[in-house]
């Protein structure tokens, strides 16, 4: 009876943290067991079997042995590595993201088929389409529609009325759309421009497949991201860590071309002169 | 207070618990290292206790390269023998004592104290990236080898770094990574192996 009972699951490997000198506790998300923590010893060796097979942002076929508090990962095979977010700077950025909501709207052994093939649908998607932005929104009305914070976009959440083809607000503790006269009472909402109600509207009611063959312009895009941001950060009540970093990188990004615009014209040599600076 | 026999048990149990917050060290292993110390001759745990406590008071961080060292700048950046072209990046100063036991690597070190990690909220602020590129724009330095672990932390940060220092018209490299010296070929994962393939080399 001493030996422990072994399982099989297939999962993502969501968050993983030190434990001791070489081993970790990894967040594995699985479409029937739900999120769950389990042990992974000597995983941070180099010789380890395992440590390939069970690093973030990989999809893993796991032998789990029953332990006494969290249970022992025993054996693990890649069944999808996700390459291509891996080697990229900005796309494993992104993946990150994806599985740090992931890991926030989920309960401990909740299983839900459906949230799970939306976080795996989001991670093969991000390896090949180009429509990252509309992508990224499409994973997160879904997140929170599946979380039952389905933002309300078709009538003004306060007083019901249609909404007008007007600039109105939306308000995060509200879950949706207030038209101007109920905005003029909340001092929270932050005003939404018709088009980016529309594709909100159409991220919600649509599939992927039509989401990813809109196109918007790029001033939208960051509009409609800063709305299902803020609504995000209310419901979680603090800033998504991995948003910092996406932010930080842009900034970086800008800075950088902005160095070779200025500098570019005076050189001619734009390497040359962010050499100086 | 407690009499003068339990502040000696007290003494006792609070080594053992100190011990035990060291890595490896199990309760078990905490006590047997308590009750050894406890019989060995007192100029011992003498030696041991201003060997821990110099420890905290000697050591700094080289201003240079971040390394830990009595002194500073550290042995390694005062050596005029090191090809001071090159800086090797590491996440900790354990990896210096790695590369270096190879004895192949002659160039300098940066020790950026960490790797980044966007889900935990490690940013760049948290390790030491500006220093590094403060460190480049002397015109000194031709090649950064990139050293960081392979695993994505690693990765990401050696993607952020060559994102960064690339413009600057320095040579980024990154150590190979592929299959670590007695692998067994069927146990290695598709990113190891992707790699591997693509570092091939003629033998
Ligand atoms: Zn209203
Ligand atoms: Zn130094």
């Amino acid at each position: 009876m001493s030996t422990p009972r072994e399982y099989q699951t297939s999962g993502i490997i969501i968050r993983k943290t030190k434990l001791g000198e070489a081993d970790r506790i990894l967040t594995v998300y699985t479409p029937e067991l739900g999120k769950f923590d389990a042990v992974a010893k000597g995983v941070r060796r180099p010789k380890s079997k395992m440590a390939g097979h069970l690093e973030l942002l990989t999809y893993s076929q796991l032998t789990l042995a029953r332990g006494r508090s969290l249970d022992i990962i025993t054996g693990s095979q890649t069944i999808e590595s996700f390459l291509p977010l891996k080697n990229d700077l900005w796309l494993m950025s992104y993946g990150l993201y994806v599985i740090e909501l992931v890991n926030q709207f989920t309960a401990i052994e909740v299983p839900d088929e459906d949230l799970f093939q939306l976080a795996l649908t989001t991670l093969r998607q991000l390896c090949q389409s180009d429509n990252r932005d509309l992508l990224l929104r499409y994973f997160e009305i879904q997140l929170l529609q599946h979380s039952g914070y389905r933002p309300q976009l078709r009538e003004c959440v306060a007083c019901h009325q249609v909404l007008q083809p007007v600039n109105n607000s939306f308000s995060a503790s509200n879950g949706g759309i207030l038209c101007p006269s109920c905005a003029a009472r909340q001092p929270f909402a932050h005003s939404i421009t018709v088009n980016a109600i529309k594709v909100l509207r159409f991220i919600q009611d649509n599939s992927l497949e039509s989401v990813l063959k809109l196109k918007i312009n790029p001033i939208l895009a960051r509009e409609i991201e800063g709305v299902t941001r803020g609504y995000l950060k209310y419901l979680l009540e603090r800033e998504v860590k991995s948003v910092a970093w996406l932010d930080d990188l842009r900034e970086q990004m800008r800075v950088m071309v902005n160095k070779k615009v200025v500098n570019a014209p005076d050189t001619g040599d734009a390497e040359n002169a962010a050499t100086e600076v | 207070m407690a009499q003068n026999n339990t502040a000696a048990t007290d003494a006792i149990s609070r080594l053992i618990q100190e011990l035990n917050k060291l890595p490896g060290i199990g309760p078990k292993s905490a006590q047997r290292l308590a009750y050894y110390l406890l019989r060995a001759p007192q100029e011992q745990a003498e030696r041991l206790a201003s060997a821990v406590i110099s420890l905290k008071l000697e050591i700094k961080l080289c201003s240079c390269c971040f390394n830990v060292t009595d002194a500073d700048p550290c042995a390694l950046c005062r050596n005029e023998q090191r090809d001071r072209t090159k800086v090797c990046v590491v996440e900790q100063p354990q990896d210096i004592l790695a590369i270096e036991h190879t004895g192949v690597y002659k160039g300098l070190y940066h020790v950026l104290h960490g790797a980044l990690s966007p889900t935990e909220g490690v940013g760049v602020n948290d390790v030491r990236i500006k220093e590094l590129t403060a460190r480049l724009t002397d015109g000194i330095v031709k090649e950064v080898i990139l050293a960081t672990n392979t695993n994505l932390e690693g990765e990401q940060t050696a993607m952020y770094l060559n994102h960064v220092l690339n413009p600057l018209g320095i040579r980024v490299t990154r150590l190979a990574r592929g299959l670590p010296f007695g692998t067994e070929l069927e146990y290695a994962d598709d990113a190891t192996l992707t790699r591997a393939l693509e570092g091939r080399s003629e033998l």
